[in-house]
């Protein structure tokens, strides 16, 4: 496998504060990546700083081009889909409008129509609510329309922020679910930030340990079961 | 009652322009959060433009396209070049500018077209109509109105620039994660707000005579009615122009203290009154999360 995307001293900080300490890491082609670490590790702030979202400073390659320098429109129009913590909603619109926005920088209508219905299939409770206004969703149906919203992109990166946080069990398990599926049967990569570090290394190949602002680790989600010590900090048992 | 109905429609047609200058109002008021106090100012260079091209004999819906698209390219340009550089600015900054602007559009109408009043021809002459209850130019106003609104309804609801618009002022780092340029939003969304007062300018002008001052009164109507309608609904700042419009004729007529020397006053206190008692409006959204 070769990266789709690469990081390469990157550092990133709000107002006076630097959060990211120059962090390298590398998400392959096709490949699920997660990075892991406590909160203020910085993880959340990684995943701002690849789509512009704060001041970055450093290397980001993507699909061979640096876009270190691009705003986020820019970087999203390349094809990277961030479903950022909080889900990012448009809570006053419908359903099927928020799926719509998600493929606003697409053209051709019938494939769109086309996409909003395979993300009917994944997630068969947005179909019953599509004209419904995406703030009157539970908050799992909320997750499950940023994820939908960002496949409308048809992307060739999704960055996931936190998907399972505050959802019930039985919710996480169909989320995850779907990206085991889209995994498998797409060419998509993915960067998971996951507080629940079990569950994202079932599905990650590659895995990065940060403690504030850098990498501490970075390896194969065995690597981390087998290292006594890191399984008992980042795994608990 | 023929008085009353006759009050309620020239209300009305008056209430249409107010409407105009409220959806303009709100239009900028959902992208960067502030109220445009230049909006009138604005509409009064338009309607001057408009003035002269006809007088260079342009044909009267000529120049009103031509008036349109220039105010709408205005707008664009006054976003790009004055507020851009402003957009983490806070509100103070805002104002002074928005006060800067209007000082320099009344300025530069009264410096090119001079302070004398001028005539300002109608494209549906004065005759009247229904009867006596309107005249032409005032079913003119509200049809031209009407359509307008049902163009704009069309663009938001059905168009995707539309809801890239509606996207950007409604979450506007959401909006720059799916790919729209919520810049190039926020000038759209002045283009659209400086034509529609073009519009509104135009239609209002040959009942009041064109002069640089013409549209200050017509703007704080424009307030009251975004005010009453709530700043966040674009429909809501329509039906207030149009309830301002005609709570102003009716208390001009029957209440006798008020008479035509009153009839701002009653604008103002009804924004007082609506900030008091229903600080969203009548149709705006209190802001509530589910989390």
């Amino acid at each position: 496998m070769t990266a789709l995307l690469s990081v390469h001293g990157l550092t990133a900080s709000y107002g006076e504060g630097q959060v990211l300490a120059g962090l390298d890491f590398e998400v392959q082609r096709g490949g699920v990546t997660v990075l892991l670490g406590a909160n203020g590790a910085g993880k959340t702030t990684t995943l701002r700083a690849i789509c512009g979202m704060v001041r970055r400073e450093g290397s980001i390659i993507f699909d061979g081009k640096p876009i270190q320098n691009l705003s986020t429109e820019g970087v999203v129009r390349l094809g990277v889909a961030h479903v950022p913590d909080g889900r990012g909603t448009f809570t006053q619109l419908t359903v099927d409008e928020n799926l719509q926005l998600g493929a606003i920088t697409r053209r051709g209508r019938k494939e769109i129509e086309h996409d909003i219905e395979r993300c009917f299939g994944y997630f068969p409770v947005l179909k019953e609510r599509r004209s419904q206004q995406a703030g009157t969703l539970s908050g799992g149906e909320q997750q499950m329309l940023a994820v939908a919203r960002a496949l409308m992109l048809r992307p060739k990166l999704m960055l996931l922020d936190e998907p399972s946080f505050g959802l019930a069990p039985m919710i996480v398990k169909q989320i995850f679910d779907i990206f085991r599926t889209l995994n498998a049967s797409t060419s998509m990569s993915m960067l998971i930030v996951e507080q629940n570090a079990a569950l994202a290394l079932e599905l990650a190949d590659h895995a990065y340990l940060l403690e504030t602002g850098r990498v501490v680790f970075a390896g194969r989600p065995d690597d981390i079961r087998n290292d006594p010590a890191l399984r008992r900090s980042y795994l608990g048992y | 009652m023929e008085l009353l109905l006759q009050q309620i429609l020239s209300g009305l047609a008056t209430g249409a322009i107010y409407a105009c200058m409220a959806l303009a109002v709100v239009m900028i008021y959902q992208s960067i959060g502030h109220l445009n106090f230049a909006q009138g100012e604005m509409a009064t260079f338009s309607t001057f433009v408009a003035w002269q091209l006809i007088t260079w004999g342009f044909p009267y819906w000529a120049a009103f396209a031509l008036t349109v698209a220039l105010s709408f390219a205005g707008g664009v340009l006054i976003e790009r070049v004055v507020f851009r550089p402003l957009k983490d600015a806070p509100a103070l900054s805002h104002i002074v500018v928005f006060i800067g602007l209007l000082a320099i559009f009344n300025n530069a109408s009264g410096f090119v077209w001079d302070f004398t009043i001028k005539t300002f021809p109608s494209p549906f002459g004065q005759g009247p109509m229904f009867g006596a209850f309107l005249n032409m130019h005032q079913a003119g106003m509200i049809a031209c109105t009407l359509g307008m609104l049902v163009l704009l309804y069309l663009f938001f609801s059905r168009t995707r620039l539309g809801l890239s618009l509606r996207a950007a002022a409604a979450n506007p780092e959401s909006a720059r994660l799916v790919g729209v340029r919520v810049g190039w939003m926020i000038a759209l969304g002045w283009g659209l707000a400086s034509a529609i007062g073009a519009v509104a300018g135009m239609l209002i002008a040959p009942g009041v005579f064109l002069e640089p001052n013409m549209m200050l009164g017509v703007l704080l109507y424009g307030f009251a009615g975004a005010v009453v309608g709530g700043l966040t609904s674009p429909i809501g700042a329509v039906a207030g122009g149009l309830i301002v419009g005609v709570m102003e004729n009716l208390a001009g007529t029957y209440v006798p203290v008020v008479g035509s020397e009153l009839k701002l006053t009653i604008a103002l206190s009804l924004i007082i009154l609506i900030l008091i008692f229903k600080p969203s409006g009548l149709f705006g959204k209190t802001l509530a999360k589910r989390v």
